[in-house]
């Protein structure tokens, strides 16, 4: 389960070696925006060797490849696929063609490596106007799509509006890629929040992230790692409520009732579907076991 | 009755200093001092020789020191901390014989026993009145507290006071008395300000650093010793700090409300006891701007000598009544013994300072430090040199895990308890080398150019010769 994905530049050693102690359920180790041109080659060897050495733990490994667009893609993804990242992450995605270019590209190495087909996922970042209004259709063009990824601050350039601390430029663009998402049924991921001197300003962004329906949120900065988990996982006042109702659903069927209520509200399919999913929550994180149960 | 005399060279005269006597000199100005330079220059050119010199620190600042040691003025030297550069020349063995390294703690403690007697004490004051009633208060050169001159003033045989600051008698809210001071000098500067305090101390923004921090700050809440009436005392260090940040958010939202902070006093610990995280600060030290002053402006805020800081001997110490303190760690070896004295070349780079009195004294002795600095390992099997013994540690913070010294099974359940990363020293050391590999043993030299006098008077280890 991913809450927190923590971007890491492919070319900063120090920051690699350590990216599994950072906190974040994910690091994203960039080849593409945090790396200059000359500098490409050099830092698909560190991510590289960083994945081929490196024991990072409970943290996955998602690679933030060079977009379709750049002469540098292909050569990322041979580099790192024999590494099995959780997903390569594919920039500036406009439409499914990208998509497919690399799915078909990806087919193509496992053939290579006799890999399974298939077995390598892809997340694309939606970054511009175009790839914001073709969401769903990116979302559900391949199975190797695991979530998408909203970039804001390249969507904002594009779209010629400016980037403000409360995101009320991006509200059709978060909206949209989470109704894209859970649409074609993958996860999805929110734009990092960029002034990483903001405390507060970190837990308030990430909120309104969750409460729009987005999977869990990125990061520059490791200083808001724990902000950002902090958020997404479940309070314990909402693991409390899920075994309630679950509880109430267990004594419900025994006693032959069918309709139920708990705190004075009726107890539907889609409260019990979400106190499952905030149960589950909890264990993956460790936050409460069975003794609820 | 008149102290005041018009140079440091009629001071030195006048206190009868001589051959293969001991002077000494408080380090409350840091690397801005000027006077230990200018005594010594003065003492030299009396053509005084074989003389100890018992400084509560020695910083790069005291560079000339070291013309001294090779002319034949000073044979000897007793430190708690000696910062780099300086330490070099001693690693070379400049000196004959070698450096005596005692704690904050154990100095007092010998000073006041006889065992290192005091000559002549040499006080740097920022203010002074005519009379040596004296204050590190007031002035341009002003640095707070001076918690280390204290016992020197009231055991040396004779006391004179440098000030640059010569105000009318008397000076209200003396921290020295004139009731110990012989002979008062007024110089034009004593030190430079900007070494004498930093601006402002602050807190790391290094990731790996902040990781560290929380995880200190969690682990102190789970110890179970995060209470009302918590007592607390932390280094200028940026993940110190930091660890001091995140333990005050946590205070602040349960309310708790601690007794006092301690030690080397910066601002965070200012701003954690305006906040009411504490209800005093006792303060050997200050290390910024804001610390000096909260001390001169405060009530609660007060200066305390080194001996009531950290005295073994003392009837009681305020390390004693210590809750946790977090400290800092140039090596730890797999039984937890501490160097904060040789860097990973093996030369001086520093000094227990208060570091083994602490350990020593609080209920949770913590150490914050990353797995590894550059390319090297902080986990050794064996530490160059023990600072601080493993038994007086009780765990270890870095980025990749929580290692708890056996010896406090009941600390490591609570932080199993409470979900914290905890993991045996031993793997963390081999998790570390998975990384960096095991570096090789730095090749000792063949003499003995430092002892480490442990805070009760044992000899902790030796250290050897570089070059």
């Amino acid at each position: 389960m991913l809450r927190s994905l923590l971007f890491l530049p492919g070319n900063n050693p120090n920051m690699l070696i350590n990216a599994g102690t950072l906190g974040a359920d994910a690091v994203i180790f960039d080849l593409e925006d945090a790396v200059s041109p000359d500098e490409k080659d050099a830092a698909r060897i560190l991510v590289r060797n960083t994945m081929k050495y490196m024991n990072l733990e409970a943290c996955e490994v998602i690679v933030r490849i060079n977009s379709v667009d750049t002469s540098f893609w292909m050569e990322d993804i041979n580099a790192l696929l024999p590494y099995k990242p959780l997903v390569f992450l594919l920039p500036k995605t406009n439409c499914k063609d990208d998509v497919l270019k690399v799915c078909g590209y990806l087919s193509e190495c496992e053939k290579k490596l006799e890999a399974e087909e298939g077995t390598a996922f892809v997340m694309p970042l939606i970054e511009t106007a175009q790839g914001v209004e073709n969401a769903f259709d990116i979302a559900s063009c391949s199975k190797r799509i695991k979530a998408l990824f909203l970039g804001a601050e390249d969507l904002t350039a594009d779209l010629g509006s400016k980037r403000t601390k409360d995101g009320r430029e991006i509200e059709y663009a978060r909206s949209r890629l989470v109704v894209a998402a859970r649409a074609a049924g993958v996860d999805v991921f929110d734009t990092p929040f960029t002034d990483v001197n903001d405390d507060e300003g970190i837990l308030d962004d990430a909120l309104l992230a969750k409460n729009l329906g987005f999977s869990g949120k990125a990061s520059i900065s490791p200083r808001h790692v724990s902000a950002i988990n902090r958020v997404f996982s479940p309070s314990s006042e909402e693991i409390e409520y899920a075994y309630e109702v679950m509880m109430a659903i267990k004594e419900a069927k025994e006693q032959g009732k069918g309709a139920i209520a708990l705190r004075g509200k009726m107890i539907d399919a889609p409260i019990v579907q979400r106190a499952e999913k905030t149960i589950a929550m909890a264990k993956a994180l460790g936050i409460r076991g069975d003794e609820n149960e | 009755m008149n102290k005041l005399v018009t140079t440091i060279k009629e001071a030195v005269e006048l206190s009868g200093l001589k051959n293969g006597m001991t002077v000494s000199f408080h380090h409350h100005l840091r690397n801005g001092d000027y006077v230990l330079n200018m005594v010594m220059e003065e003492i030299a050119r009396l053509g005084i020789k074989d003389l100890t010199v018992n400084a509560s620190s020695l910083f790069d600042v005291h560079l000339p020191l070291i013309e001294h040691i090779k002319n034949g003025v000073v044979t000897n030297v007793s430190a708690d901390y000696i910062s780099g550069g300086l330490g070099r020349h001693f690693s070379c063995g400049v000196m004959e014989n070698p450096v005596s390294f005692r704690t904050h703690g154990g100095r007092p403690s010998d000073i006041i026993s006889g065992k290192t007697p005091i000559d002549v004490a040499f006080i740097a004051a920022p203010s002074c009145d005519p009379m040596g009633n004296c204050s590190g208060k007031y002035g341009k050169s002003a640095c707070g507290s001076l918690g280390y001159a204290m016992v020197d003033a009231m055991h040396a045989k004779k006391v004179v006071v440098i000030t640059d600051n010569l105000v009318k008698y008397p000076l209200a809210d003396w921290s020295i008395s004139e009731t110990n001071v012989d002979y008062v000098v007024s110089v034009e500067e004593i030190g430079d300000p900007k070494g004498i305090v930093s601006g402002t101390t602050k807190i790391t923004r290094d990731p790996v650093g902040l990781v560290m921090a929380s995880m200190a700050a969690k682990t102190i809440e789970a110890s179970g010793l995060l209470k009302d009436g918590f007592s607390f005392q932390t280094g200028a260090g940026g993940a110190s700090l930091a660890a001091a940040k995140f333990l005050k958010e946590i205070m602040l939202e349960k309310n708790i409300r601690g007794s006092f902070g301690l030690g080397g006093i910066t601002g965070y610990m200012v701003d954690m006891l305006n906040a009411g995280c504490f209800e005093k600060l006792l303060d050997v030290q200050c290390f910024d701007l804001s610390a000096v002053e909260s001390i001169k402006n405060n009530p609660n805020h007060m200066e305390i000598s080194a001996q009531h800081y950290a005295s073994p001997t003392a009837k009681s110490a305020v390390v004693d009544s210590l809750d946790v303190v977090i400290l800092g760690a140039t090596e730890i070896d797999t039984d937890f013994n501490v160097n904060v004295h040789t860097d990973s070349n093996g030369y001086i780079m520093g000094g227990s300072g208060g570091h083994s009195d602490t350990a020593a004294g609080a209920k949770l002795s913590m150490i914050i430090a990353p797995m590894f600095r550059a390319r090297l390992p902080i986990i050794t099997d064996r530490v160059n040199c023990i600072s601080t013994p493993g038994k007086d540690i009780d765990v270890l913070v870095t980025q990749g895990g929580i290692a708890v010294n056996p010896k406090n099974s009941e600390l490591k359940e609570r932080l199993v308890l409470s979900g914290l990363p905890v993991i045996s020293i031993e793997e963390l050391k081999e998790k570390t080398e998975r990384i960096t590999g095991k570096p090789e043993k730095i090749k000792k030299g063949d003499r003995v150019v430092a002892e480490v006098v442990g805070r009760n008077g044992e000899i902790l280890d030796e250290i050897y010769s570089v070059c």
